[in-house]
């Protein structure tokens, strides 16, 4: 390989560790523009960016703003490349799609965003819905997608019971085990969660992400 | 017996300045130009409705309202200055009037440590009753948060259940942060209005107010702002509560974070004003930074501590009384950290003479109740009260008749002026000044004498009773809300 391509990885995966959106693109768009397959822009070059800043995370070292920035790099780097994918007739391989939302009537962000950015980054592929989401929608959006991980976040005493309305809606419909159902938030616990029958739960994000690869298969 | 004498902070001798005229104005700017230029989300009909009406540039689909300055500064003008907070028992009124420092529980926990078994598990009606009879019997609480939510009750009326068992249980003032959508807030006015004995009544002597939070950054949340706008109305004392958090929901730096915060409780309470001219508003805010490593809200630490006095000076500068988070922690037990973060807190809150604490009894980031806590909490108050009142410097204690008579050498405890003034000094419940050996022998410490002191008080003190056919009624109301 040669010492320019060695060097575009190197810059491409440094974009990522630093943040910086314009420089990820930038760098996505040179692939294109060199013909290097996209597979391995993201793959060699995004990742290796993404996976530094997560096990900097994960050690303390690395702080949630630059993990969030991280994730927003890569993924406008991947978007650039989206189209030169799909050219291919190729997908970039993901650990499996999430749909990610708070709960009706619960409008606590935080949480569910993080773990969000968690799962991104550990190369699931999310979809966010946001707060304050029915379950129509939120089942809507699991089938269009064909979602294998719906993500519940219910911060209130009061709204924790929409996570229970929701799997019962799922079990009515002969969705589950296809769509496994991962709950959490402040008032969630071990015992709550099996008690609804949901696929799992855990205390935050890095959690999450364990329980979402257990739950793909890919622990 | 139950004791109706409730300590409060008045008159401080003790000073803080920690942030000068110019820095707050400062802030205030900030804070209009915000509003004015980024605006701020009011997601009810009726929100946007009053702010069309006054002329405000309303964005009706992303529910983004911009207000010029003079709309909020003229309406901020109408909010009372004073008023008081009324208890079941007159007695145990509270004079919000800038000269208070009043100390709360913490509210909506959703767990307990349960006092006979010592673990920690879901909550209950029954714990809102206990919690509340023991809030009673403490001198150091002067109102009550609704302490932890009645998870047994049905969710569309839990608020109202909770209502009911503090009011069962305490003569005190209650503010709840539970009653957040319009069928429950015009519930609890209709329980208020009995408990008050009609209309006029209820607007002279409010004994229930009510919390919203804000939804930062620069937001609400609809069923909050119409559940405001109905307590409002009835002349309820209501505060919006910021929750602004430098990293999340707030810039790293404290200023911006102290600026968006302001914004969302200043056009809440301008819009309030907007409706109701003079309707008794308080300014509340539990401002802190989010763990920069989890992400964690668990309140605590220095910035924590500097927002406790920041957002007093900001409140001062509006002439509107002040709800303070304090006794914040992340600690997991009542232990170093609780004790640290409870003091400082609420010492850098006290000492700017904020009118309201929230609130004592809480671990794991206003999560898990523990009745140790609460009682370690309330000492803490009492020995920051004890140090607001500074040294007095006069001819009787600077003492020197007593001091001319013993002379050098020799005590001063066989002095008469010794023996009168003794009992100024703090005597403390929970903290450990007994012998290496009697400790060695016990290995016990103030979170067992705290949990000693709980117990007892459950077991002994009976609040008075309120009157069963306004239980009845109250019981009446919350069938009417719950489904069917
Ligand atoms: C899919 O799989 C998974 C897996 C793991 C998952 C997961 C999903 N979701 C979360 N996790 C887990 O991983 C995450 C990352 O580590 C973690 O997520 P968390 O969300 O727990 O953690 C975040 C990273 C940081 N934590 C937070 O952001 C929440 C912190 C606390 C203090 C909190 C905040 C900040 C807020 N609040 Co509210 N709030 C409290 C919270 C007390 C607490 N310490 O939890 C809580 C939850 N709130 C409460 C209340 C009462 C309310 N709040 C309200 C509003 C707000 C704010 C908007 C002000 C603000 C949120 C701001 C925002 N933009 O998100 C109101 C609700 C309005 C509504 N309709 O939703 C209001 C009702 C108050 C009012 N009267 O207006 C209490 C609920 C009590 C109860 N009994 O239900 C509360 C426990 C605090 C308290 N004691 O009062 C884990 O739980």
């Amino acid at each position: 390989m040669s010492e320019d391509i060695e060097k575009l990885y190197k810059d491409m995966a440094q974009s990522i560790i630093d943040g910086d959106s314009d420089i990820s693109v930038e760098l996505a768009q040179k692939a294109i523009a060199i013909n290097m397959p996209p597979l391995d822009a993201i793959t060699k070059g995004f990742v290796v960016g993404v996976n530094y800043i997560g096990d900097q995370f994960g050690l303390g070292e690395a702080f949630l703003p630059e993990l969030v920035m991280a994730g927003e790099a890569m993924k406008a780097a991947v978007a650039t490349l989206e189209p030169e994918l799909l050219k291919l007739g190729e997908a970039r391989e993901t650990m499996g799609r999430v749909v990610l939302a708070t709960v009706e009537g619960d409008i606590h962000e935080i949480g569910k965003t993080l773990v969000g950015t968690m799962l991104s980054a550990s190369g699931f592929e999310v979809t966010d819905l946001g707060v304050d989401q029915p379950a129509e929608k939120i089942i809507g959006k699991a089938l269009e997608i064909n979602a294998s991980i719906i993500g519940l976040s219910a911060l209130l005493t009061t709204t924790m019971v929409r996570q229970r309305e929701l799997i019962e809606e799922l079990d009515k419909e002969n969705l589950r085990p296809r769509i496994k159902v991962m709950v959490g938030g402040a008032p969630i616990t071990r015992d709550w969660a099996t008690k609804i029958k949901a696929d799992g739960t855990s205390e935050d994000a890095v959690g999450a992400v364990k329980l979402a690869k257990e739950l793909v298969g890919k622990a | 017996m139950s004791h109706k004498k409730i300590k409060t902070i008045s008159d401080p001798k003790i000073k803080l300045e920690v942030l000068t005229k110019e820095e707050i104005i400062k802030i205030h700017e900030a804070t209009l130009n915000i509003i004015e230029n980024v605006g701020i989300r009011f997601p009810s009909k009726r929100a946007l409705e009053i702010w069309e009406a006054v002329g405000a540039d309303v964005n009706h689909d992303k529910k983004i309202v911009k207000v010029k300055p003079y709309l909020i500064e003229d309406a901020l003008k109408q909010c009372p200055p004073k008023y008081v907070l009324a208890a079941r028992d007159p007695q145990q009124d509270l004079p919000l009037d800038g000269n208070h420092v009043c100390l709360g529980t913490d509210g909506c926990g959703v767990e307990v440590i349960d006092i006979n078994t010592g673990e920690k598990r879901t909550t209950e009606l029954q714990d809102v009753r206990d919690i509340s009879r023991v809030a009673d019997a403490t001198e150091e609480v002067a109102f009550h948060w609704v302490p932890v939510s009645a998870q047994d009750t049905p969710a569309e009326a839990r608020g109202l259940h909770e209502l009911k068992a503090v009011w069962e249980n305490s003569t005190k003032h209650v503010q709840t942060e539970s009653i957040y959508n319009v069928e429950e807030a015009k519930a609890s006015m209709e329980m208020l209005e009995i408990l008050a004995g009609g209309k006029d009544k209820l607007r002279e002597r409010p004994m229930l107010s009510l919390m919203q939070c804000t939804a930062p950054p620069l937001g609400h949340d609809g069923g909050s702002l119409d559940a405001a706008l109905i307590a409002a109305e009835y002349g309820v004392p209501t505060g919006f509560m910021t929750m602004s958090s430098c990293l999340t929901t707030g810039p790293a730096t404290m200023a911006g974070t102290l600026a968006v915060g302001n914004a969302e409780v200043v056009a809440a309470t301008a819009l309030l004003q907007l409706a109701y001219p003079g309707a008794p508003v308080f300014y509340a805010a539990a401002l802190t930074a989010t763990d920069p490593r989890s992400g964690a809200y668990t309140g605590g630490g220095p910035e924590d501590f500097l927002f406790g006095a920041a957002v007093n000076a900001l409140s001062d500068f509006y002439n509107i009384p002040l709800s303070m988070g304090s006794f914040a922690t992340g600690a997991k037990e009542p232990n170093w950290q609780a004790g640290l973060e409870g003091g400082l807190s609420t010492f850098m809150a006290s000492v700017v003479m904020s009118d309201m604490l929230l609130g004592c009894g809480f671990l794991h980031g206003s999560r898990i109740w523990s009745y140790a806590e609460m009682m370690m909490d309330c000492e803490i108050f009492s020995i920051i009260h004890k140090m607001m009142q500074g040294i007095v410097v006069d001819e009787e204690t600077l003492a020197m008749d007593s001091i001319a008579s013993v002379g050098p050498g020799g005590h001063f405890l066989a002095q008469k002026h010794t023996r009168n003034h003794t009992r100024d000094l703090f005597m403390p419940q929970f903290l450990d000044r007994r012998p290496y050996t009697l400790w060695e022998d016990k290995k016990d410490d103030a979170r067992d004498w705290a949990t000693a002191k709980a117990k007892k008080i459950l077991k002994e003190h009976q609040p008075d009773p309120l009157d069963e056919k306004i239980s009845k009624e109250f019981e009446r109301i919350i069938k009417s809300v719950e489904k069917k």
